[in-house]
């Protein structure tokens, strides 16, 4: 492999690994709010514990997260020197931002979520609670908004020529607000929510099917389906309608997520299948027309080919499609499986539903693979283009980083965070089988805030 | 704002995005080095709950400089980190190895569990002040670069003499710094610990000081001409000098907390004459034609307009929690079932 390819391929290795920890932070913090709002307004004890267990759930993630984020800020200038020289006016504005914006907020509050119960009084400690959750839904907004500028880029123009041409910043409104930005961060942080939700109803499931902790699960397991009805809900709309923008903004990547070869009308879409991209052919059933009218609400309207574009310029057909499709099907499953058990809860049979919870206990891997697969399907979508469009991902690279070099930092990469990962589980599991401290149900109600 | 005044304005603020990083992550690297000289267990806590609420926040300086620094300087961003490849990879994984020791040491109670991680916690801070300084020796002297600003040489180019004793100086200077900042953190049998390593630490230190000065008067002329062209500009090393002075003064009159003032004022005047010695380059090369300046690397007005919009906007409510919470922490460390 060349120095391209192993810079591509220590990119998506940091970035994968990197993005098991923040949809965890984002979501897990959302439910932290509830259940923190849930003990201030009730004064019970209980949500008192509940929150305290979660908040430390909270702490191993989020550590993990920022000892792995830190990687990614840098691995523009390590790997991607010319991409960095070419975007940094426009690009580097929106990681500035995420750094005074979302960073400091979440870093100083965390210090308090953490370590202040005793040292504040709680309302002081829910406000703490409420920056660490917005501080991480900031760190979302502009990481989205510095993907979505080169998946879908605005606001700029090209100066100079040759080694010398950059893009330049002309409307930093229009840089945030790029077509497709809207879209991909109200998917990106529904796919959050149901990490962070399908990790308490994960665990509290796990605890009512060995009845242990039963209050303290159950009330977390509420929280959790509320959430995750929301988010899976959301993430069906937000996907429709990022697929629909691809119509318009990125053609190419929606023809190969569903395999689309000749631009002739109408467009079928594919339940599954594999795609032969010699023959130009996808294998697999198909819904006549069903693609055209998700796009064009008409069954008969033609969407673009990749017949239609230049053969360098496609992406990696296969690997998109069967991505997309995993993913989805993933989406439907979660979708299903939330709804079932809101049903079960107002008939009020849930907790005795064994089925049911024991379906929950390894569903915490769905949304992560889900989430896994959305980042593939919108990169791999996005080749053989570093800025669609604009810069090539071949010309993006550091012109002076020996392939040895990159061999080098990808191995150790690869140690380091196979070990961390092995240290992550095996610390969560011992938290889980901890479970809330007795001690934490012992500060009592109302007199704690008023 | 006057468009030429923009670059002039990020360099300046970031500079002061390092600056903060260096007084603050200053000190908690310090404690790292420092920290397997804690005889009990009950004294690496300490030493660890010392910096547990604010370590993970004064990082966050080093990520913000780093994007100003891509944002407002793109090319140095660009040169810098990929010149110094394998030094930044390595610089990264001490990172890792810090925050993640750092949070995990605690977890488990096996002495052979926490060993490990108080070694990875001491080895990791001691390397990234190292790798910090070796880098910024290095940025200081002059480096090979190409037309395209591209680094032309290789790994063990960058640890030539003279970044190897700033590396050093770097390391014994926030080890300083980390001293102080446990004096005043520390109380009883662990306070009397910590008070035995300051004058060793002030003396490697100021040994360290006078041997960098020395050999930049010696090898780096390009940094001393500044000040020789505007000799007002002596306040400078004359106040760091005095601020170095300060600190084994304060110590002997029992003053930890003005000690520590001192020592952050020793980090602010190295950096301010750091700053002007490269001013107006953000990069030396050898070739001075190819050094990188806040007039070739900048980013455009447009760009850095915003941009201080931002730092405007976010700066304030920064230095609002930050000291916050800087007081909610205040005091002697206890342990407690919060703690690490």
């Amino acid at each position: 492999m060349d120095a391209v390819d192993l810079s591509r391929l220590q990119f998506g290795l940091t970035i994968a690994f990197h993005y098991i920890y923040p949809p965890f932070s984002i979501g897990l913090g959302l439910c932290l709010v509830i259940m923190e709002a849930l003990y201030l307004r009730s004064g019970e004890a209980l949500y008192q514990q509940v929150t305290r267990f979660w908040v430390r759930v909270f702490g191993l993630t989020f550590a993990i997260g920022v000892a792995t984020g830190i990687v990614m800020e840098f691995q523009f200038g390590t790997n991607w020197a010319a991409y960095s020289r070419f975007v940094g006016d426009v690009f580097g504005s929106a990681l500035a931002a995420e750094g005074i914006f979302a960073f400091f907020l979440e870093s100083g509050f965390l210090a308090l979520l953490l370590f202040g119960w005793e040292r504040v009084r709680p309302r002081t400690h829910f406000l703490a609670t409420v920056m660490v959750c917005l501080g991480a839904h900031f760190s979302a907004v502009w990481i989205i908004v510095a993907n979505s500028w080169m998946q879908t880029p605005a606001g700029f123009r090209i100066v100079g020529e040759g080694l010398a041409a950059r893009a330049e910043t002309t409307d930093f409104w229009q840089v945030v607000f790029n077509p497709s930005t809207l879209d991909r961060l109200s998917h990106t942080l529904a796919g959050a929510w149901q990490a962070g939700a399908f990790l308490v109803l994960s665990i509290s499931a796990w605890y009512i099917l060995k009845g242990r902790h039963l209050e303290f699960a159950k009330a977390s397991f509420r929280i959790g389906l509320a959430v995750a009805v929301v988010a899976t809900i959301a993430s069906a709309l937000t996907g429709d309608s990022s697929a629909r923008t691809l119509a318009t903004t990125q053609p190419p990547k929606l023809a190969a997520m569903e395999g689309v070869f000749p631009t002739s009308a109408p467009a079928g879409l594919h339940l599954f299948g594999w795609v032969d991209t010699e023959a130009r052919r996808v294998h697999g059933p198909e819904i006549p027309g069903m693609l055209s009218w998700l796009v064009h609400f008409d069954a008969t309207a033609p969407i673009v080919g990749l017949d239609a574009i230049p053969r360098e310029d496609w992406p990696p057909v296969q690997r998109v499609f069967q991505a997309f499709h995993l993913m989805v099907a993933l989406g439907f499953v979660l979708l299903a499986l939330a709804l079932t058990a809101l049903f079960l809860l107002w008939r009020g049979t849930l907790f005795s539903t064994r089925w049911l919870l024991r379906l929950f206990v390894p569903a915490v891997v769905a949304p992560q693979l889900a989430n896994q697969l959305g980042w593939m399907v919108a990169e791999f979508g996005r080749q053989p283009w570093i800025v669609y469009g604009v810069m090539r991902t071949a010309h993006g690279v550091s012109p002076r980083v020996s392939a040895a070099e990159v061999w080098i930092s990808v191995v150790l990469f690869t140690i380091i965070y196979l070990l961390l990962f092995v240290l992550f589980i095996y610390l969560l599991d011992k938290k889980i089988r901890h479970g809330p401290l007795p001690e934490d149900l012992v500060v009592t109600g109302r007199r704690a805030w008023t | 704002m006057d468009v030429s005044a923009l670059p002039l304005l990020w360099y300046l603020l970031v500079g002061l995005l390092f600056a903060g990083y260096a007084v603050l992550d200053g000190f908690d690297l310090g404690v790292g080095t420092l920290h397997l000289l804690g005889r009990t267990d009950e004294q690496r806590r300490i030493f660890l709950n010392a910096i547990g609420p604010v370590w993970d926040g004064n990082e966050v300086w080093l990520v913000v400089a780093g994007g100003a620094l891509f944002a407002a300087f793109p090319p140095v961003y660009a040169t810098v980190f990929s010149g110094f490849y394998l030094a930044l990879i390595l610089l990264l994984f001490a990172l890792i190895f810090r925050a993640v020791a750092i949070e995990f040491r605690s977890k488990e109670p096996g002495r052979t569990w926490r060993q490990t991680w108080d070694v990875s916690f001491s080895v990791a801070s001691t390397t990234a002040a190292l790798l910090m300084g070796v880098a910024l020796g290095n940025v200081i002297a002059g480096i090979p670069l190409d037309v395209a600003g591209d680094y032309t040489g290789s790994f063990f180019d960058l640890l030539n003499p003279y970044s190897l004793i700033v590396g050093a100086t770097t390391v014994a200077l926030f080890t300083m710094h980390g001293t102080i900042y446990l004096t005043l953190r520390t109380e009883g049998a662990t306070q009397a610990l910590v008070a035995r390593w300051i004058r060793p630490a002030i003396l490697t230190f100021v040994t360290l000081y006078a041997t960098t000065t020395l050999a930049t008067l010696l090898f780096v002329p390009h940094m001393i001409a500044p000040f020789a062209a505007r000799p007002p500009l002596a306040v400078v090393p004359l106040g760091t000098f005095g601020a170095v002075l300060g600190i084994p003064l304060a110590v002997r009159h029992g003053r930890p907390g003005t000690a520590f003032v001192a020592s952050c004022l020793t980090i602010l005047g190295l950096w301010a004459l750091v700053g002007i010695g490269m001013f107006p380059r953000l990069v030396v090369a050898t070739d001075p034609v190819l050094s990188l300046t806040l007039h070739n690397a900048a980013s455009s007005p447009g760009t850095l307009r915003t941009m201080t919009i931002i730092a405007a906007i976010g700066g304030p409510l920064v230095a609002a929690y930050t000291v916050g919470i800087y007081w909610v922490f205040r005091g002697k460390v206890r342990l407690d079932h919060m703690s690490y």
